[in-house]
């Protein structure tokens, strides 16, 4: 499986942010994209998962010269975290499974993967930023994606927290996955590819 | 102007560039002059025969409003649908000109409507006694001038113009088009349902040619009027955002990406 | 779908806060109207409909910002646009308007035969009331879902939504009203009215979905 961006330009606000970037990896790869704020490092992930699109170049998912639709195959974790904070965590985490089709999965199971199994009956809510963090990382396990497209995935978490994120995005690797991340806190993971997005200078 | 040349050319397929915004410019500055001189005349014209027109044995010299509120009323229906016509270009494949032909139409529309329904008002003086009567006409007229002003603030909304403003815009004039013609029947039958006395109803009587004739000169003289403002404010437009990118670019140097 | 009608239905009523909002506010525009027109009964029972349908179109107009709002503060509107195709957008949307409607406009119909008692309103006239209100108002919710896709990236939503959806609702309220008023006074038969009622609101719960998806699509940020 292959992901290719080519000759991406995109705006923001009347603003280029940047033009002319290609990039491509395969399974196994993780791409860290990096830069100040505001260079357009959420803008190039939401073009990746194709809610924004490019002024020019495209983006594709292919495998064995087949092109992929890219939403079956990919998840996608913006700043926000995904979760209804009046329904119980639990009732979430069930109701992305069912929109994901998931065909198999258990909530308690994917949120002891976060070490936040004890939260399954309380309110989305009540919990503080890290512990929400942590059940909005669960839902990426929740269905098989081959490509994940992660914002900002390790804000708001403490150290434990993090290493138990590096370990599941090494999992995800090693069993031929793709990881996009905009992060400007090291992942404790060796990046693959990395783009560093300039500030615009203005 | 090169600048923008450019830009239009890396964003946009060939064929668009046959009608390229600045072409558009060129052209409309080249058609422009002898375009105000024939609306003027024409427009001169159409009022003389106004005046000249016999006047009706009931409404009397009221009759003369008819003259200029019946283009006004055409003109805010013809500028609505040329309104559609760009909404429907953006939403198939954004292109300048279509948005510019949209947003610079609401504001001329909007006066059109405002003055249909002031010369309505004024004409239903008389002939009504009230400056306001609940007319199936009149009450459909309002709520288009609704849909303009609204149309109008949802345009002149968004920061991002080419993008948000434009296809906002253009997707509420269509759902206001397909909506138009329920309104209208839905005021109509709103209206028959509580019959209420007027003293003359309107279009009665099959009209007089003496009274046709000139009315169709000041419909084109009118309509002329609204081509050559039309033409006049999408230049304006285009120009305004040529202006806006080339200080875009002329502000900013463009980013370099690395990849390592 | 049926698992996001559940999931809106759930966060509709588990916030029971703007449940009671939306029926106060319902019931304020309901009695400032008479103190507004004096306490004459004959006045009232005559323009009761009126009221109650006003009443009801300003609640739903002030409760359609909500409508895709909050999915798209917390994330998950991103997650559901996601790769969807124009057609499955618009069931997307469609399926949020059902559970919009159910969760905010059905509790004010079913207590509007309560309020309508205020404006001494006639039984049969009651009846009609509550029936053009349930086959009118998704008409509104549905239009209304163009304006608040419309306006989701504006700041001050409230009152452009309103500028922008307010004309085009206006022939269900025409025939909304118009059903209750051909009841009472005997003029037509109120089956006319109620089916254009129904039309409506088939005819836009095709429309505004389409055009609220193909919004979504053209002002992807």
């Amino acid at each position: 499986m292959r992901l290719t961006g080519t000759d991406l330009t995109a705006e923001r606000g009347g603003k280029i942010l940047f033009s002319g970037l290609n990039f491509s990896l395969v399974s196994g790869n993780l791409l860290t994209v990096t830069g100040p704020n505001g260079a357009g490092k959420s803008t190039l992930l939401r073009i990746i998962a194709g809610l924004h699109k490019p002024i020019i170049g495209s983006i594709q998912i292919e495998e064995a010269g087949a092109v992929l639709p890219r939403a079956m195959f990919c998840h996608y974790l913006s700043e926000k975290n995904a979760m209804k904070p009046m329904l119980p965590v639990g009732e979430n985490l069930r109701f992305w499974g069912r929109w994901l089709r998931a065909r198999d999965y258990d909530p308690h199971q994917v949120l002891e993967a976060v070490e936040m199994a004890h939260s399954i009956h309380l309110p989305y809510g009540i919990l503080s930023t890290g512990q929400k963090r942590r059940v909005a990382l669960a839902r990426l396990l929740i269905a098989w994606r081959p490509l994940w497209i992660l914002d900002e995935p390790t804000a708001g978490l403490d150290n434990a927290a993090c290493s138990l994120f590096t370990i599941i995005m090494k999992r995800h690797i090693y069993s031929s996955g793709m990881i996009i991340a905009a992060t400007h806190l090291p992942l404790g993971l060796s990046a693959t590819l990395n783009i560093t997005l300039q500030e615009n200078r203005i | 102007m090169d600048s923008m040349k450019e830009m239009t050319k890396a964003k946009y397929s060939w064929w668009k560039e046959l009608v390229g915004p600045l072409q558009f410019v060129q052209l409309s500055e080249k058609i422009l002059p002898p375009l105000y001189i024939i609306t003027i005349i024409v427009l001169t014209v159409a009022l003389y025969l106004a005046f000249r027109a016999p006047i009706d044995y009931q409404q009397g010299i009221t009759v003369k409003i008819m003259f200029i509120h019946v283009p006004f009323a055409w003109l805010a229906m013809l500028c609505y649908t040329v309104m559609t016509l760009s909404a429907a270009r953006t939403l198939f494949s954004y292109h300048l000109l279509a948005d510019a032909a949209l947003k610079t139409a609401t504001p001329i529309g909007t006066v059109f409507t405002v003055l249909a329904l002031i010369t309505g008002s004024l004409w239903g003086k008389p002939i009504w006694g009230t400056w306001w009567e609940w007319d199936a006409r009149l009450t459909s007229m309002f709520i288009l001038l609704l849909i303009y002003l609204g149309i109008f603030a949802l345009s002149r909304a968004f920061e991002n113009e080419e993008t948000s403003a434009a296809h906002a815009a253009a997707i509420l004039t269509i759902i206001g088009f397909i909506n138009i013609p329920i309104i209208k029947f839905s005021v109509d039958w709103w209206n028959t349902l509580h019959q209420s006395a007027s003293i003359l109803r309107r279009g009665g009587a099959a009209i007089n040619t003496s009274i046709l004739i000139p009315l169709l000169i000041n419909a084109f003289a009118f309509t002329l009027v609204f081509v050559t403002f039309h033409l006049m404010a999408i230049q304006n437009e285009i120009l305004r955002r040529c202006v806006i990118t080339r200080q875009r670019i002329a502000a900013r140097k463009l980013p370099e990406t690395d990849i390592s | 779908m049926k698992e996001l009608f559940l999931r809106d239905i759930r966060v509709a009523f588990s916030s029971g806060n703007n449940l009671v909002t939306n029926l106060m506010f319902f019931l304020a525009v309901i009695i400032t109207t008479p103190l507004g027109i004096g306490p004459m009964s004959d006045v009232l029972s005559h323009i009761s409909a009126g009221i109650v349908w006003i009443a009801a179109l300003l609640t739903v107009l002030l409760g359609l910002d909500q409508l895709f709002q909050t999915d798209r503060e917390e994330g998950s509107l991103d997650v559901m646009v996601m790769g969807t195709d124009l057609l499955a957008l618009a069931l997307i949307v469609f399926v949020k308007c059902l559970a919009h409607w159910a969760g905010t406009i059905l509790p004010l119909i079913i207590a509007s035969p309560f309020f309508a008692l205020l404006l001494n309103m006639e039984w049969a006239a009651v009846g009609a009331t509550v029936i053009s209100l349930l086959l009118g108002t998704p008409a509104i919710t549905f239009i209304g879902a163009v304006g608040a896709a419309l306006t989701i990236t504006l700041p001050r939503v409230g009152v452009m939504l309103s500028v922008i959806v307010l004309p085009l609702v206006i022939p269900v309220l025409i025939f909304g009203v118009s059903a209750v008023y051909t009841l009472t006074t005997g003029t037509l038969t109120p089956i006319t009215p109620l089916l254009f009622l129904l039309a409506l609101t088939l005819f836009f719960s095709v429309l505004g979905p389409t055009a609220a998806a193909t919004t979504f699509k053209y002002m992807s940020e």
